[in-house]
């Protein structure tokens, strides 16, 4: 993601307002880094991906990254982010109903999964779900049709999910599972593409499209308004045919291991 | 390009001669603001007692907050928020209570502009995210209030802040940065969609 951004800075022109808003945000990673603080004061949803045999004792593990989760908010690594809907009320733990939240899968081997992604409520409210066919939009249900929609979603955010960002689409699913996947997509690391020579032309032509639309960093206008775009598919419904995207902020923070039975890290993922 | 310093309080001379584009830094005293503080306000909840917002500055921001042993507030994150979620209160919490400028990220809507324009007030785009960059410039926590009634993030934070760095978005000639872009968009947009990928 560092990289990327940087990358972006040297293409934008000198002395560009997009120019100066990447190389705020890289010096902003820079002390964030070397103060072990958050990179953005809104640490988002907090997220957490496990991949692990059947007899993993999943409450057990809910239970523990709770109370991990309001030990990093007292520290002021995360911000008190879980309210209630009906009173307002923030308790401050950051643990509630629904938060933080988890998805677990089953795994074939020994071996635990554990990723743990932090999603900021700028960028999920630009998030948006199409239901194809859209007449406003002109898209039929059909690849081309995806494009349009996913288009119409980066028009929409402008600067407003923070750009530059990431794309997470899902094409197909239901109401849910389009959202779910879709953010699965911010798992997949930015420089891996689809083995699938459909859905990566896809992604590239996601890409190239959004970034000429010259929305550029915060929507100051500017060439980079995308870091990229990741696709997947869900089989759908006759009746139904969703499109959903999701926007991943330039702060994308993320980290995953890989644990062994008896629970030693034995691999970073994301590093 | 120059960046202007700007001094709180603001002066309405000063303000209105800034132009969507310009680069800003300002010294001096902000209020945080977020959700409930702008509809506490905007419903005719009283400022609290010593605070007077004339010729002040807003800034749309949840920071983090961390207490020392001392019982001293230290601010460890501190970028803007999305400022559209005011923008049903921003016009009237500008013309009741003289704001000179709103600082937030992702820009306003029209009923927010047309009061830049009356009043005489801007609206700066800090670095969305850049909380690090922008948490250095807050010098000293001077005062908190709402802490137990909204919570940390909703509370009302005044910050004493040293060359904050913003871009003007919207001015008070009724220019709007976010409209502009919006608009060349719209038209790269209607481009994309007519043409095959
Ligand atoms: S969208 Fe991302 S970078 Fe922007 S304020 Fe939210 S978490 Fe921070």
């Amino acid at each position: 993601m560092r990289n990327a951004l940087l990358l972006a800075r040297d293409c934008e022109a000198n002395d560009s307002l997009a120019a100066s808003v990447l190389e705020t945000i890289h010096r902003n990673i820079d002390l964030a880094c070397s103060r072990t603080r958050p990179i953005c004061q809104d640490t988002g949803s907090v997220l957490f991906y496990v991949t692990a045999p059947s007899s993993f004792d999943r409450t057990a593990f809910k239970k523990l990254a709770g109370r991990c989760v309001t030990a990093a908010t007292a520290k002021g690594w995360l911000r008190p982010n879980s309210v209630d809907p009906i009173t307002g009320r923030n308790d401050g733990t950051n643990v509630g109903p629904g938060t933080p939240t988890f998805y677990f899968e089953d795994g074939p081997d020994p071996a635990i999964t554990i990723k743990l992604m932090l999603k900021g409520g700028g960028c999920e409210n630009v998030g948006a779900q199409y239901s194809l066919p859209d007449a406003r939009l002109g898209a039929d249900r059909n690849l081309d049709g995806c494009r349009k929609a996913v288009l119409d979603a980066v028009f929409q955010a402008q600067g407003k999910g923070c750009a530059p960002g990431v794309l997470g689409i899902c094409i197909g699913g239901d109401r849910a599972t389009g959202y779910e996947h879709s953010k699965i997509q911010f798992l997949r690391r930015l420089d891996d593409t689809k083995p699938d020579p459909t859905l990566r032309a896809f992604e590239e032509d996601i890409l190239r499209s959004a970034n000429a639309l010259g929305i550029g960093p915060m929507g100051f206008g500017g060439k980079t308004t995308l870091l990229a775009a990741k696709a997947c598919t869900l089989n759908r419904l006759p009746a139904s045919y969703f499109v959903t995207v999701s926007y991943m902020c330039w702060a994308f923070r993320r980290q995953g291991v890989v644990l062994d039975q008896s629970g030693h890290i034995t691999q970073w993922l994301y590093s | 390009m120059r960046t202007k310093p700007l001094q709180t309080p603001l002066s309405e001379e000063r303000v209105r001669e800034l132009r969507v584009g310009d680069r800003v830094v300002i010294t001096g005293v902000v209020f945080t603001a977020r959700d409930t503080v702008h509809k506490y306000l905007a419903a005719g909840g009283d400022l609290p007692g010593g605070v007077d917002l004339r010729g002040g500055v807003i800034y749309h921001c949840g920071p983090v907050a961390v207490r020392g042993n001392d019982g001293r507030w230290q601010i460890v994150a501190a970028g803007p928020t999305t400022s559209y979620r005011e923008e049903p209160y921003q016009a009237e919490i500008i013309r009741k209570f003289g704001l000179r400028a709103v600082i937030g990220k992702g820009g306003m809507g029209g009923k927010t502009l047309e009061a830049l324009k009356q009043h005489g007030c801007v609206y700066l785009h800090a670095v969305g995210g850049a909380a690090q960059v922008l948490a250095e410039c807050v010098t000293a926590v001077q005062d908190v209030w709402f802490l137990d009634e909204f919570g940390a993030p909703e509370a009302m934070w005044k910050l004493a802040v040293a060359d904050f760095p913003a871009v003007v978005t919207m001015d008070a000639t009724g220019n709007s940065l976010h409209e502009l872009v919006r608009a060349s968009s719209q038209t790269e947009l209607a481009r994309a969609l007519s043409g095959s990928p």
